[in-house]
């Protein structure tokens, strides 16, 4: 028994997790006792452990995404060091690829996803004048289910030991035949549970933005940063259930013995890459369109001026998710196709240029007769045109396939996909919560701070990957735990660069604290000068949003409101507002859920299949809840929104 | 205001010089711009042309952005004389910034399309038939069988130069790929299935090859050494493989596909006497063969010639 946990159970033997386990241990402690101490439980689980509120939600999700960023970050911190010098020795090889593996799936997976799907719960429902998502209950349950995903896929390098086949994960490397130790099984579950919850929240968001917004609001009266979350919605309907079925597949193969992915048995492992990234390239997508609209909504926001060509900006996002489903063979053009579907695929790839070059002039045509402000939230959404544009052009070398057998597999394209991740999804990420945040938070971040953040984020980023870009074309191969010694220059400078970037995600963090603190309290609602309708909500947003919904009538609905005098509180025009109560199920389902999917990772059925029964019996409960939510009553409105405005004049 | 538009200039010169002085250091370290065979020339002019095609595009955008953010950001003695908050649009301009990018698109796609078909048939300009390797590997270890010669190396290649190389690439279990980046791109290695890569060296020399997909453990060690030799010596090399070196029986081969990782070596018979990694039959092989053994990793610490340590 003892032996079974210290040898198997336990990863043992190497100093770094030993101070892992300790850490892990130490600031589990620090919590339970801060909470206890300050009497915080009820409060926790009251207002946020049992929320439906899409605000407090989104919250939740940026929280998760921000701790993420850090053990990602941590990882490739750890990788930089390692790759700095020829002859390192710092991590060895085994422990090298579990980490740039759940370095690479925990920021797509559990560092992106939510912080995009944060962004569009907070946003979403306040710019189309909605009081909360179509389904309330079921975002809780989204947000749980990601959230015990990503604890079961971060508790493998203390427990059982990480996966290290990459976040692609390729068969017959990843399959039952070569790597027969559970790691594996971790990455399956992880991503299958945190998957119920993107698909889950792809259906909210279609239905919450079809059928939820304001009167007059139609599809092309639409902010633009819905617009990308509507399209993304779409793309995550259709993509996920791929990876489910792909994911599902492999686990059979690795669980129960069945022959999908495998070497022997007439199985077929290409047949995994073609499924993962006929899911995963509309995943890029998935992580991009929303950082597009946010940097719309921002540069029209602090240009002050409308978006130029909103339609064109529109059609462009929707040919961009089209074609996102025509394009993943370029991931492996070397798998030896033939001429003829290479060709393809190089073109189908390359035609992506044409709609995301569109989309980088309109942002530039929108600041043309502008009046340009440099807040933090502009400085991010500016520093991702160039940045992104070098990204983007090296996608397009990376698509000519015939160059692509060069490219492939080196760290041409891992500096290509972290110019675009970053200069994209995380720097529109950085763009939206520093734009959002006095709305989320009632007050901004630190001006000064941020921008010391900032620059210190571009500078390190491009310190990091330009050098990248030459160590592809001089040989050096991806995913190598060591460096020839012709390599060392750049990958030195690219390890210092990292160091920089590594320090403008801490003081972006820090920066959350110090303004918590010292920042004047936002009273006005309208912190930027905005035009889209979150900014008509007061601060903070009253749990129901509107207490009126205004009538809509064109995509920048709150300017229109600011020029005739409109509010969102219409005295005449009140009504009980009609709201959900708050649950605990979809954090109790979602822990069940991850009991039984650890119980499939080590094989151990008496702890899985009580698990799913678990699930099952949570499912027919929820079926029989025939609660209806509660009406907020006229009173209350009234009280809340004369008290809210009453300080604002 | 003005103090942050200068930061911003120098913040964006910063890689620019930098990119410079990387070119101006010559192409000589850049392996894949430094071609030496006719597949990786074709290689490196299709990336040329594209550079710079696409550096047109860097500057055009680079120069719109500096010009936007510096004429019309918010300074002390603003005016809004060139302010039109409700400008939202110009056709002309986005049909403009539409089909250019369309052409370019097209003009990429000619070459691209004209040199994939060409790299699917072996380099013209030479008399010669194709010599035919066979590229397999297992964990992590590299096999070139030469059938018409009937010898077989593990980690090392010779090649004729001048002279087109059919690769017949395959493994026996993880997904590889054969990259001699000198010499041209790379291809799948795949169990159960054969692909076919044609490079040829145009000069004589050693040349770094690898393993370029990544396949574990042993990945970073998963590499072999090209050598490329005038015809004579090349045969020379054969005869003295094929009268001195011992046979791959199929206990030695059986051992070879263990994994873990192992000295150069050389023999006077191929492997594929016993199986062929490229046909349906080939692919449960090593599991028949180590069944549950074939999950071993291998520890490997500082790098080449680094203490390694195995399990």
């Amino acid at each position: 028994m003892w032996d079974f946990i210290w040898n198997d159970f336990l990863v043992t033997g190497e100093p770094l997790i030993y101070g892992a386990m300790a850490s892990i241990v130490l600031v589990t402690v620090l919590i339970v006792f801060v909470l206890t101490y300050f009497k915080l439980w009820k409060w926790l689980w009251d207002e946020y452990l049992t929320t439906v509120d899409h605000k407090k939600i989104g919250i939740m999700y940026i929280i998760a995404a921000l701790a993420m960023l850090f053990r990602g970050g941590v990882d490739a911190l750890m990788m930089r060091t390692q790759l700095a010098l020829p002859g390192m020795n710092f991590l060895n090889s085994v422990h090298y690829n579990e980490i740039f593996t759940t370095h690479g799936t925990t920021m797509i997976l559990f560092m992106a996803m939510p912080f995009i799907i944060g962004l569009m719960n907070v946003v979403v429902p306040l710019q189309i004048g909605a009081r909360d998502v179509a389904f309330p209950f079921l975002n809780a349950l989204s947000f749980w289910t990601f959230f015990f995903g990503a604890m079961l896929f971060n508790i493998s390098f203390v427990i059982g030991g990480s996966p290290s086949a990459g976040w692609t994960s390729y068969v017959p490397m990843a399959g039952p035949e070569l790597s027969p130790e559970i790691n594996q099984n971790y990455y399956l579950l992880a991503l299958q549970l945190s998957g119920i919850g993107t698909l889950a929240t792809g259906i909210n968001f279609l239905v919450t933005i079809l059928r939820m917004r304001a009167p007059g609001m139609t599809l092309m009266k639409m902010p633009i940063f819905t617009w990308s979350a509507l399209i993304t919605s779409i793309i995550i309907i259709f993509a996920f259930p791929i990876l489910t079925i792909a994911l599902a597949l492999m686990t059979m193969d690795r669980i129960f013995g069945t022959h999908f992915f495998t070497l022997a048995g007439e199985g077929m492992p290409m047949m995994w890459a073609n499924l993962f990234w006929l899911w995963g390239h509309p995943e890029v997508y998935i992580v991009i369109l929303p950082a597009f609209g946010v940097f719309s909504e921002v540069i029209s926001t602090f240009a002050r001026k409308q978006l130029f060509g909103y339609k064109a900006m529109v059609y462009a996002m929707c040919v961009i998710a089209g074609l996102s489903f025509v394009v993943w063979v370029h991931h492996f053009f070397t798998m030896g196709a033939g001429a003829g579907v290479n060709s393809l695929f190089s073109i189908t790839t390359m035609l992506i240029a044409v709609p995301t070059g569109i989309k980088i002039f309109n942002w530039l045509g929108t600041m043309y007769k502008g009046r340009i402000r440099f807040n933090v939230p502009m400085l991010w959404a500016l520093a991702f045109i160039p940045n992104f544009t070098i990204g983007g052009v090296t996608g397009v070398m990376l698509g000519m396939a015939a160059a692509d057998y060069q490219y492939h597999n080196t760290y041409f394209l891992i500096a290509h996909f972290h110019g675009v991740l970053i200069a994209g999804t995380l720097f529109g990420m950085f763009a939206g919560l520093t734009y959002w945040y006095p709305k989320m938070f009632g007050h901004k971040m630190n001006e000064k701070i941020g921008k010391v953040s900032f620059w210190l984020t571009v500078i390190g980023f491009n310190i990091t990957f330009l050098p990248q870009y030459f160590l592809g074309l001089m040989g050096m191969p991806r995913r190598t735990y060591t460096i020839e010694p012709e390599w060392m220059p750049l990958n030195l400078l690219s390890t210092i660069g990292a160091f920089i970037l590594a320090g403008g995600f801490v003081i972006f963090v820090y920066n959350i604290y110090f303004s918590a603190r010292y920042e004047p309290r936002e009273k006005t609602g309208d912190a930027w000068d905005g035009r889209s309708l979150e900014w008509a909500t007061t601060t903070p947003v009253p749990h129901y949003n509107f207490a009126t919904v205004p009538y809509v009538n064109s995509h920048e609905a709150y300017w229109d409101m600011k020029e005739t005098g409109a509010t969102t509180y219409d005295e005449s025009k009140l009504e009980p507002i009609h709201m959900p109560n708050y649950k605990g199920m979809p954090i109790i389902m979602s822990a069940i859920m991850f009991v039984a999917s650890f119980g499939l990772v080590w094989h151990w059925f008496w702890l899985a299949i009580p698990g799913l029964i678990g699930v099952i019996i949570c499912m027919v409960i929820r079926s029989f809840d025939y609660d209806e939510g509660y009406h907020v009553p006229i009173e209350e409105i009234k009280r809340t929104e004369e008290q809210a405005r009453g300080r604002k004049e | 205001m003005k103090n942050l538009v200068s930061w911003f200039k120098r913040l964006f010169m910063v890689p620019g010089l930098f990119a410079l002085l990387l070119v101006a250091s010559g192409c000589s370290g850049i392996t894949v711009l430094d071609p030496k065979g006719p597949v990786a020339r074709t290689q490196q002019e299709l990336i040329i042309f594209s550079i710079t095609l696409m550096s047109v595009i860097i500057i055009v955008v680079f120069v719109l952005f500096f010009y936007m953010i510096i004429r019309f950001r918010e300074r002390p003695n603003w005016t809004d004389k060139d302010y039109d908050p409700h400008q939202h649009g110009n056709t002309t301009l986005e049909i403009i910034w539409t089909v250019i990018p369309f052409i370019i698109v097209a003009a990429l796609s000619v070459p691209t399309v004209t040199s994939l078909y060409a790299l699917e048939e072996p380099p013209e300009g030479s008399d010669q038939e194709p010599l035919v390797i066979h590229a397999d590997t297992s964990n992590w270890k590299w096999y070139f069988s030469y059938p018409e010669q009937n010898i077989e190396t593990v980690n090392y290649l010779h090649i004729p130069e001048d002279r087109p190389i059919e690769f017949k690439l395959s493994g026996a279990d993880s997904m590889t790929a054969l990259w001699i980046p000198a010499l041209g791109g790379q291809k799948y290695n795949m169990a159960g299935m054969q692909n076919t890569l044609y490079l040829e060296a145009e000069e004589q020399g050693e040349f770094a090859g690898r393993n370029a997909n990544y396949n574990g453990s042993g990945f970073a060690e998963h590499t072999f050494t090209v050598t490329s030799e005038s015809e004579e010596d090349f045969n020379e090399w054969v005869s003295d493989i094929q009268n001195n070196a011992p046979e791959l029986t199929k206990e030695r081969f059986d051992q070879y596909l263990e994994p873990g990782l192992a000295d150069e070596a050389e023999y006077s018979s191929t492997h594929l006497e016993y199986v062929d990694f490229g046909e349906n039959d080939g692919r449960s092989y090593i599991t028949d063969l180590y069944s549950g053994d074939l999950g071993e990793d291998v520890h490997l610490y500082g790098g080449e010639g680094g203490p390694w340590e195995e399990e």
